[in-house]
């Protein structure tokens, strides 16, 4: 689109932002990414995203698009003409959306609360985080991605926590390519795209991070 | 192609009513089956094994889950009748995102008003009110959420008026006094056959809710 402006309201440890960033990626689009640490809430944040105040936020022509999820969609839908994100079949769309919730409602919370828990909450919290990781797994089956032979939306709603896999790791004291090889290899087979590098944040500088969030949430 | 449509469900479930609601927007005929959540079928089980819930599309023996997926399932499968999403891009996303809000924040705040008591409750339906406001806001003065046309978060948030005078009765408030005009709002949807068809009587509702809130708060 001639004239496109694309702006990112976007926090680099964020996993929900690394989507967008790998979705704008894919489809070769252009944009400017606006540093934004979600706990300053800044008069353009609170413009633009007034019900959550969250990041990521999507900007387009000055209209903002709020939830990674629905800015995936967004951008498949306007960039239409570019790699395709979420498959064309109603039933293999709804799939992935399923899949995609699931990560969101399921999966998220586990995922930080592995590195932010102690004692039997951290205990729970881990075998919750494995069974889910387990499920995922288990969907992804033999396929070289979650759409199947093409990179897509599901992956990318999964990549985009891949730079804490390290974290939950280590303070899960766990490691995944032991305990899910196959989702292991898939890891690696996105992380032969340059959307999905470029996209990532440094796991050992989320490591870093994490120390820092878990003196403010007690856990140290 | 051959249609078969079965939709496994609960009576009083607003997750459910959307899923009715939008199947009778598109003219399709389907088959109900009632689930007793205490006893779930071995169908259930084996068409949402992650979740266990319902309700459950299944079309030409294949299962959507998620009740929000599914209209947009049957948005995309029968897209020749009354979209219930709009075309343009920007106005998907935002009425994504409106039913993503109602899913994440008006659900947990109205159980919040049935099922507690006390300092709880009252917390609980300041956040419920406050929420409601904030979606008649939205909707201003159009007659539907996305403008002239009934649609996808109208869809999305009118089965819960059924649960409204359950709420109102354990709570003791009038939810039209703090939002007159979603009430004006539910009203014109009501006037939908797809709407009346698909949604139980608020009284059956409100029975129901009475038998569920022993469970949590005991007398």
């Amino acid at each position: 689109m001639a004239n496109d402006q694309v702006i990112l309201l976007d926090y680099w440890p964020s996993m929900f932002g690394m989507r967008t960033k790998m979705a704008l990626a894919e489809k070769g689009v252009k944009y400017e990414y606006k540093e934004t640490d979600p706990w300053v809430k800044t008069p353009l944040l609170i413009e633009m995203n007034p019900i959550h105040k969250k990041i990521p936020v999507l900007i387009h022509n000055g209209k903002p698009i709020c939830e990674s999820l629905i800015q995936l969609e967004y951008i498949d839908e306007v960039w239409s003409d570019a790699s395709p994100i979420l498959p064309s079949d109603p039933y293999q769309k709804s799939r992935a959306r399923f899949w995609a919730e699931f990560i969101d409602k399921k999966f998220y919370d586990p995922s930080w609360k592995v590195w932010a828990t102690m004692g039997e909450e951290h205990a729970a919290v881990k075998k919750e985080l494995l069974e889910h990781f387990k499920t995922l797994e288990t969907e992804l089956g033999d396929k070289p991605y979650y759409g199947g032979e093409v990179f897509g939306y599901l992956d990318i709603a999964l990549m985009g926590y891949y730079s804490w896999f390290k974290a939950m790791e280590k303070f899960g004291e766990f490691s995944i390519e032991t305990e899910f090889p196959i989702l292991t290899t898939w890891t690696k087979r996105c992380l032969e795209r340059e959307s999905v590098v470029k996209a990532l944040a440094d796991s050992d500088r989320i490591i870093e991070y994490v120390y820092v969030l878990r003196k403010k949430f007690g856990a140290a | 192609m051959a249609n078969e449509v079965i939709l496994l469900d609960f009576w009083p479930s607003m997750f459910g009513m959307r899923t009715r609601i939008a199947l009778r927007e598109k003219g399709v005929e389907f088959e109900y089956r009632e689930e007793d959540l205490r006893n779930k079928s071995p169908l259930l089980l084996q068409m949402n094994p992650i979740h266990k819930k319902i309700p459950v599309l299944i079309h030409n023996g294949k299962p959507v889950n998620e009740s929000i997926i599914q209209v947009q399932y049957i948005d995309e499968v029968w897209s020749h009748k009354n979209p219930i999403l709009p075309s343009d891009p920007y106005l998907r996303a935002q009425a994504r995102f409106w039913a993503d809000f109602i899913d994440k924040k008006l659900y947990d705040a109205q159980r919040k008003v049935w099922a507690t008591k006390g300092e709880e409750q009252e917390a609980g339906k300041k956040d419920f009110i406050e929420i409601l406001k904030t979606l008649e806001s939205e909707l201003g003065d159009k007659p539907y959420f996305s403008g002239d046309d009934f649609g996808y978060v109208d869809i999305a948030l009118i089965g819960f008026y059924t649960w409204f005078p359950a709420y109102e009765k354990f709570a003791n408030f009038s939810i039209e006094s703090e939002v007159p005009k979603l009430i004006a709002w539910v009203k014109k949807c009501l006037q939908r056959e797809s709407v009346a068809k698909s949604l139980p009587d608020p009284e059956k509702v409100t029975e129901f809710v009475s038998e569920l809130r022993k469970k949590f708060v005991p007398e």
